[in-house]
């Protein structure tokens, strides 16, 4: 058993200009004390996962079909009791923007109390010293002042350590890191990133990162999942991923971002065309329009999960296409591209 | 402070020269008590023609006042600006200047007017100057830009909140070229933007500046991105430039210690060198412009810090050619 196992998450949201499918069969699976890195631009739906996971979904957001399961038990669907003692307590979040997440008119102290109190016996002066602690472990001096002053006087890499102290407050099995760094400078970041790392190791818990950034990705994650449309486009391991990417839209990626090692400067090669419209998605693969290899069958069907090594999926035609040419799997009578469905153990 | 890069004669390679560059705002901290915010304390930098001067720096250091002070939409508290051997001062040559010096901006979301034509936008700044003789120019002009940027004509009728992201700041790169200005000002152009976005407006500026013979500064905070567009980089921090070095140089060998934590901080797109990488860490965060003391406003997060850095603040030098940094160890 997995400690997190999402399967078909299909969440979409109903507006009146229609139904808009922002995760659309997600599957994935997460370990104890693993690092999950979930990586895509805006709109691919690597948030909405999240809160898919966390049922923290606000209307219209709705979750159509398919299941989280935490420890083998059933999150979707299930009752406001039942996720409340796992939300917060052993699947907590941080949020991106660390300067709305918190309250304004509430203490530091009192906030981080709240989940203590919530989720656990101690009494308020037990939860006030907790709260102390808890801000000394994420860096913070003088954590007894701090305790008693208000988010607005603090920095945004300070607010970002009381946010992951909060999520860190009952220690939880799951952290969703949802673009913790993203609103904070890059030697806070450096700073923020290396905390997280330090507390996994000393607390265990499982992470999931949520980013756009590559490189946030490259130095965390044991795992990557690539995101795009709402689906995932590739899965794998990190060196898989940054180093054998089998996916169009993942190679489009490592090709656009500069390099800083680069010196000579090479062009950088950019993915055509612009971000999908998640109202209007192409009727095959979302990612073909942009393609440049696309084959007639992407902009026909979309692509089935086909594994590229072990433990290495990619959603892409032109895997099974190479796959069938090389005859490492047999094609369709008719020549063409065979259909494949993995079954979920398939998968494990 | 003879030993800044000064800039050469007039007519020169030199465009651009900013000298010893201020910008003080007034804040209030109190009933009826105001203090001086230093934005900007004395810059000097110039910029060769054709060349890509990149500006970096964390948030609240400065670089985005720099190329609105030089750009004289603030009125600098002191220094000079110097545009092709003028200096740029009151009246015609200020109304010249503004001509052929424009800028980009980072949020194409707020940037565009939302009341505006796509068409009305480019060609504010031709109508402004006086571009054009007839309706007919004014419109070969605009399909012109548009095309340059990647849009079509067709688009030239439409809102800006009927494009992406992307479109936007292309029609925001549009409006800057309307002027056939000489010299633009980048600021943070592909910050908002997704990453395969990214890369298409990094290129079409590269392209620009080759067809057109632009000069950009261009400021970010991505090292990766700067790195790759600019000819040479300017390090700011809290008002200062602390270092200033060819791009690859800096690179290598940075020689200011917030410079080489800025750089071992950048995040390594590979895991395995990202794993190996040691990072320089920086303790605590950027303090308040508002609370800077005497001597180098680096001391308070700086490994190296000594006795003197604390009383006097180091000036920009030449540690080898080409190589500037404001350091007191580095000399």
């Amino acid at each position: 058993m997995h400690l997190l196992e999402v399967n078909d998450l299909h969440t979409s949201f109903f507006t009146p200009a229609g139904e808009v499918k922002a995760v659309d069969g997600v599957s994935f699976n997460l370990d104890e004390g693993k690092v999950l890195g979930i990586v895509g631009e805006s709109g691919s739906g690597k948030s909405v996962t999240s809160y898919s996971v966390m049922q923290i979904l606000s209307a219209p957001g709705k979750i159509v079909s398919g299941s989280v399961k935490f420890r083998g038990e059933e999150l979707v669907g299930a009752g406001e009791d039942t996720l409340r003692k796992i939300r917060g307590n052993r699947i907590s979040i941080i949020f991106q923007d660390p300067m709305t997440s918190l309250n304004p008119v509430y203490t530091i102290g009192n906030q981080l109390e709240e989940a203590i109190l919530l989720h656990t016996q101690r009494s308020k002066t037990e939860a006030r010293a907790r709260a102390v602690e808890l801000l000394g472990l994420v860096g913070i001096n003088e954590p007894e002042k701090r305790v008693k002053q208000y988010p607005y006087e603090l920095s945004g890499g300070m607010r970002q350590r009381v946010m992951i102290a909060m999520a860190l407050a009952c220690e939880p099995d799951i952290l969703i890191a949802d673009e913790p760094t993203t609103a904070l400078d890059v030697t806070i970041q450096a700073q923020i990133l290396e905390l997280m790392q330090e507390l996994q190791k000393k607390m265990g818990m499982a992470i999931i990162m949520i980013t756009h950034d590559l490189g946030v990705i490259a130095g965390m994650c044991d795992e990557v999942i690539v995101m795009y449309a709402g689906r995932v486009a590739e899965r794998g391991t990190a060196p898989q991923i940054f180093y054998h990417p089998a996916h169009e839209y993942t190679k489009g990626l490592m090709r656009s971002i500069p390099s800083i090692d680069d010196d000579q400067k090479q062009k950088l090669i950019p993915i055509a065309g612009t971000p999908i419209d998640l109202l209007a998605l192409p009727k095959g693969c979302a990612f073909a329009p942009r393609c440049e290899k696309a084959l007639k069958i992407c902009l026909q069907e979309h692509p089935t999960e086909y594994r590229v090594g072990s433990d290495h999926i990619s959603c892409c035609w032109l895997n099974v296409k190479e796959a069938t040419e090389n005859g490492w799997i047999e094609a369709g009578e008719d020549g063409s591209l065979p259909k494949l469905h993995f079954t979920k153990e398939d998968q494990a | 402070m003879s030993n800044v890069p000064v800039s050469e004669a007039p007519g020169s390679d030199v465009l651009l020269d900013v000298r010893h560059l201020k910008m003080y705002f007034p804040v209030n901290t109190g009933f009826l008590k105001s203090t001086m915010l230093k934005a900007v304390d004395d810059v000097s930098f110039s910029i060769r023609r054709g060349e890509t001067l990149g500006l970096v720096g964390e948030s609240g250091c400065g670089k985005t006042t720099v190329g609105r002070t030089l750009l004289q939409l603030y009125k600098p508290t002191d220094g000079e600006v110097w545009f092709d051997g003028k200096k740029i001062e009151k009246g015609d040559s200020l109304r010249e200047f503004r001509r052929r010096a424009q800028l980009v901006f980072q949020d194409p979301y707020s940037s565009l007017n939302p009341r505006m034509t796509v068409a009305d936008i480019v060609a504010e700044p031709m109508d402004v100057h006086g571009l054009y003789k007839t309706q007919q120019e004014r419109y070969e002009k605009i399909t012109d830009l548009l095309a340059r940027v990647g849009l079509s004509s067709e688009q030239s009728t439409r809102y800006a909140h009927e494009f992406s992201g992307g479109q936007r700041q292309r029609i925001g790169i549009a409006r800057a070229l309307a002027s056939n200005p000489e010299f633009i000002v980048c600021d943070e152009p592909v910050s908002a933007l997704d990453v395969s976005i990214q890369a298409q407006i990094i290129n079409m500026l590269e392209e620009l500046q080759q067809e057109l013979k632009l000069t950009y500064l261009f400021i970010a905070h991505d090292l990766s991105v700067v790195k790759h567009i600019s000819n040479r980089i300017a390090v700011m921090y809290l008002g200062h430039i602390v270092e200033m070095a060819e791009a690859n140089e800096l690179h290598h060998h940075p020689v200011h210690p917030y410079t080489q934590s800025l750089l071992s901080a950048v995040p390594i797109p590979d895991p395995d060198r990202a794993k190996a990488s040691q990072r320089i860490i920086l303790q605590g965060d950027v303090p308040s412009p508002l609370r800077v003391g005497p001597g180098c406003v680096f001391q308070g997060r700086c490994s190296r810090c000594t006795a003197k850095c604390k009383e006097s603040v180091p000036e920009l030098k030449e540690v080898s050619p080409g190589h500037f940094c404001a350091c007191f160890q580095a000399e």
